[in-house]
């Protein structure tokens, strides 16, 4: 138990998916201009990486080596296709807003790369829970970008009035430049605190072996 | 013509697809550390991205459109860009090793480039005819070829300039991009 939850705080800081092995970046930024968007894009990715994980987890010793790209992009086309169309019938305006950034999870790097480096070679519940962390990973950073975008660029949270009326939105963090710029910001907060945990850990690791790294062939590739 | 113009200049400069729209990030920052490099990936990309328009355009207005297949859209263009890269890369190493060598490194990458799906999502989006989409292809992938080389022309003067530690390395390109963002949001008005 205590090593799957090793596993799932994994995806959280150490190797979070955007801020460390950096991949996916593409959504992360385009569609955190509010924060209701942030949750819905961290929820549909959450959805196809966990659930690609735990197919492909448990079909990899059935899967032969030489085919297993395509394979891979099938089954995780399959998933956000099923999510796609969740979405429009749901949350039509979610949807549209987001646009085109939600057929571009099949591509996204976070998935192929999980799937690739993880769960192809890991039993199913770890799979699962690497699938979480990473998802949670992910959604973490959409919900801190969209919450400083929508706060200085609008004023508000989630569609509600927060700044007193007399504070003069800034657009530039609603437009693009300003998602780049929040970013990096909060990329250098988490690069520093990275460091800080690898050091604590990096002392205990004198006295006890620590269980909540992932081998070295746990960091996917950019793509 | 005039429409032709406005779509290249839309899609190359003001809808820039990494400045403005985000898309094709990873390969961007991965890429980007040296001139030679991103001319080479950039090529490779717009390459790629004007077959696959040119594919995925017939495949959707004439297979999946009559046959009401349109929800198996990102299925089958994920298949047939990836069948269509691998085609690409054994054809070059066979009849042109020489381009080959120069791009065929970038093939593979190519594959899970979201930039490539992107545009083809686009122009079904934005109902463009096939020339059209031919334009668009070819606009956005030139697009991506600048960001690219604006990139990687600052990335190499950045190795010289010291740069505070909590920010170093990719914090600091974020920066950068956003600056030259701000710079790109200036062709906002080229066109009404």
């Amino acid at each position: 138990m205590k090593r799957l939850f090793g596993i799932f705080l994994n995806g959280l800081v150490v190797e979070n998916p955007l801020f460390v092995i950096m991949i996916g970046l593409c959504s992360s930024m385009a569609v955190t201009t509010t924060v209701a968007n942030g949750i819905g894009m961290g929820i549909a990715l959450t959805f196809v990486l966990v659930m690609s994980e735990v197919i492909i987890s448990a079909f990899r010793k059935l899967i032969p080596g030489s085919i297993r790209m395509p394979i891979f992009l099938v089954v995780i086309a399959a998933f956000t296709t099923i999510m796609d169309l969740e979405m429009k019938a749901y949350f039509p305006a979610l949807s549209k807003s987001m646009g085109v950034y939600i057929p571009l999870v099949v591509v996204n790097c976070i998935v192929m790369g999980r799937v690739e480096a993880y769960s192809s070679k890991q039993p199913v519940l770890d799979s699962l829970f690497d699938g979480l962390g990473m998802g949670l990973g992910y959604t973490w950073v959409l919900l801190a970008l969209s919450i400083v975008r929508e706060l200085l660029g609008n004023g508000t949270l989630l569609g509600f009035q927060i700044m007193p009326s007399s504070f003069e939105p800034m657009i530039f963090f609603i437009l693009p430049p300003g998602g780049f710029l929040v970013f990096s910001l909060w990329m250098a907060a988490s690069n520093s605190l990275k460091r800080r945990i690898l050091a604590s850990r990096h002392k205990q690791e004198d006295l006890q072996q620590s269980c909540c790294t992932l081998p070295a062939d746990g960091t996917a590739e950019k793509a | 013509m005039t429409d032709l113009v406005k779509i290249f200049v839309a899609a190359f400069l003001i809808n820039n697809i990494i400045l403005m729209r985000f898309i094709g990030l990873c390969s961007y920052i991965g890429m980007a550390s040296d001139v030679g490099q991103s001319v080479g990936m950039g090529l490779a990309v717009t390459f790629v991205t004007v077959m696959a328009s040119a594919v995925t355009w017939p495949v959707y207005y004439w297979i999946l459109k009559p046959n009401g297949l349109e929800f198996l859209e990102i299925l089958v263009f994920i298949v047939v860009i990836a069948a269509l890269v691998q085609l690409v890369e054994f054809y070059l190493k066979k009849s042109v090793p020489a381009l080959y060598h120069a791009m065929g490194i970038y093939l593979p990458l190519i594959t899970t480039n979201c930039a490539i799906l992107a545009v083809t999502f686009d122009q079904i989006t934005f109902g463009y005819n096939f020339v059209e989409s031919i334009v668009f292809a070819v606009a956005v992938s030139l697009g991506y070829l600048l960001a690219m080389l604006l990139l990687a022309g600052v990335r190499q003067r950045l190795k010289n300039s010291p740069i505070p530690s909590f920010m170093l390395d990719t914090p600091f390109l974020f920066l950068t991009t956003s600056i030259i963002a701000v710079a790109f949001m200036g062709f906002a008005g080229l066109i009404k």
